[in-house]
């Protein structure tokens, strides 16, 4: 795949533009809960990241004018929802919220997205790397998860959710591919 | 030819049995590993739990443990050998003698594989390693053409293997120290070339700089693709020009050379990448898987289906199709 026949989807540019101007307080406690979730399980995350859980990192969607700083901490993980990442972080990963989302699920691979430029990457490059690979040992299925406390609507609010984002769905379980 | 699969996590062992793998290599978080990258690679009780699930599926788990044991330090390199085979792992992958000597006077019974970071790349080395340690398999060296790989093939007594797809190093393996140069770690000591903690990028009016320690490796001007920090594939100025001095960053693809391979009598065909996500793993393993299929029943082979996954999103057949003798 060239570089320019990328196969990322990007966020529609009026939804881009909705979160513009929407609330971030929401979407921060969504998250909250959801970042508590994952804490729960997926402990192993945090056995990977080992060192590494005392940073901050920027994800920087760049079809969104929104970012996150993740602090990883094992025992009180945090994200926040910013206009723009602050300066005091250790390393930005950015990309359109697609990639971030599939690399998390495991439908992208963070090397190829970096050599066709579909992600950057600055800052504490060990800290990236074992983040990286943390996520993926731990199969977060991060859109999923984080609509999982819908009980029966989660299904369609996920579906929803994907084709807004342009994600990849996670087949692997349907593979049988799971169970890592 | 059987194919043999990377797996830097559990979780990419677990995909790479469902997706069909023959056998999958795999090591411990430590530098006994020539893949010892932040958050990589198996615990003790995780290389256990992985073995006995790959068995469940009738898949073997090699283990490897490649790099060279550090003088005064041996017992780390034997501890490792000692709990792979506990593990119950199918093959150890050894480079240095030493662990070699070990594995074979400790655990006679353990089948044991020269690691390509040995660079047995003719006969008469592969013969010391199955003379003085009973090698059942040797991976060669990405330095050989398709038919000195045959040459060796008929002259040894034990199985070949080489590796079909993934990164490809540009100098001889376990022997080259460019890495060391740059940053003090190298892939065969440390387990670990171009270490994540020397590199850094940044963004210059548009372009994206990479710099391994003191050394600027390359620059990728907007929209062209990207490659790995390491100096065997850096652009530099000199005086001729700007250049790739070394090698250009591509990645190895060896599916056109599948016939000659099988023809040349090579046992098991290797993926690398232990370091990549499970999402490269998925798609290689159930590509190559497709590529076999169609080799056995005289199909087309599937051409350059893995660009996309490539270093710089170029391929090449490495010294496999050598022609400059």
């Amino acid at each position: 795949m060239s570089v320019s026949n990328s196969p990322v989807s990007r966020m529609p540019a009026p939804l881009a533009l909705a979160t513009r101007v929407l609330p971030l307080l929401p979407l921060q406690v969504l998250l909250g809960i959801c970042l508590r979730e994952i804490r729960s399980r997926h402990p192993r995350i945090f056995d990977r990241l080992g060192s590494h859980t005392g940073k901050r990192y920027g994800l920087d969607p760049s079809d969104l004018p929104i970012a996150f700083v993740l602090e990883p901490r094992r025992m009180n993980p945090r994200v926040t929802v910013v206009r723009t990442l602050p300066s005091n972080i250790d390393a930005r990963i950015a990309g359109p919220l697609s990639a971030l989302i599939g690399m998390t699920d495991g439908s992208y691979d963070g090397d190829a997205l970096f050599f066709s430029r579909d992600i950057e990457i600055d800052g504490d490059m060990e800290a990236v790397v074992a983040l990286r690979n943390a996520i993926d040992d731990s199969r977060v299925d991060f859109l999923k998860e984080s609509v999982a406390w819908f009980g029966p609507l989660a299904t369609p609010i996920e579906r929803i959710l994907r084709s807004i984002v342009g994600a990849q769905p996670a087949y692997r379980e349907e593979m049988g591919v799971g169970g890592g | 030819m059987e194919l043999i699969c990377p797996a830097g996590t559990p979780a990419a062992l677990h995909d790479a049995v469902a997706v069909g793998a023959d056998a999958i290599y795999c090591g411990f978080n430590d530098e006994t590993n020539a893949r010892n990258f932040p958050g990589l690679n198996f615990s003790r009780e995780e290389m256990r739990e992985s073995i006995a699930h790959a068995h469940r599926y009738g898949v073997n788990v090699l283990v490897a443990i490649n790099t060279f044991a550090r003088a005064g330090n041996v017992e780390l390199w034997q501890r490792a050998v000692d709990d792979a085979v506990e593990a119950e792992a199918d093959a150890l992958i050894l480079a240095d003698v030493g662990v070699m000597d070990y594995c074979a006077k400790t655990h006679p019974q353990q089948r044991l594989h020269v690691s390509v970071q040995a660079a047995a790349a003719n006969a008469d080395s592969i013969r010391f390693y199955v003379d003085s340690f009973n090698a059942k398999r040797v991976v060669l060296p990405r330095v050989l053409s398709v038919q000195e790989i045959a040459a060796i093939t008929r002259e040894v007594q034990c199985e070949t293997e080489v590796f079909i797809f993934g990164g490809l190093c540009v100098m001889e393996e376990g022997r080259c120290s460019l890495s060391s140069y740059a940053t003090g770690k190298s892939p065969n000591m440390d387990g670990v070339c171009s270490p994540a903690g020397s590199i850094q990028y940044r963004e210059e009016n548009g372009a994206l700089v990479s710099r391994l320690g003191d050394f600027t490796i390359n620059k990728f001007a907007k929209g062209e693709a990207a490659a790995y920090p390491t100096l065997c594939k850096g652009r530099y100025q000199t005086d001729e020009g700007c250049g790739y001095l070394f090698e250009d960053p591509a990645s190895l693809d060896a599916t056109t050379m599948l016939p000659e391979l099988r023809a040349a009598g090579v046992a098991a065909l290797k993926i690398e990448g232990r370091q990549r996500g499970r999402a490269y793993i998925e798609r290689v393993v159930k590509t190559f898987k497709e590529v076999l299929s169609a080799l056995d029943d005289g199909r087309p082979l599937p051409v350059d289906a893995l660009r996309g996954l490539s270093e710089g999103q170029s391929n090449t057949t490495g010294a496999y199709k050598k022609t400059w003798r």
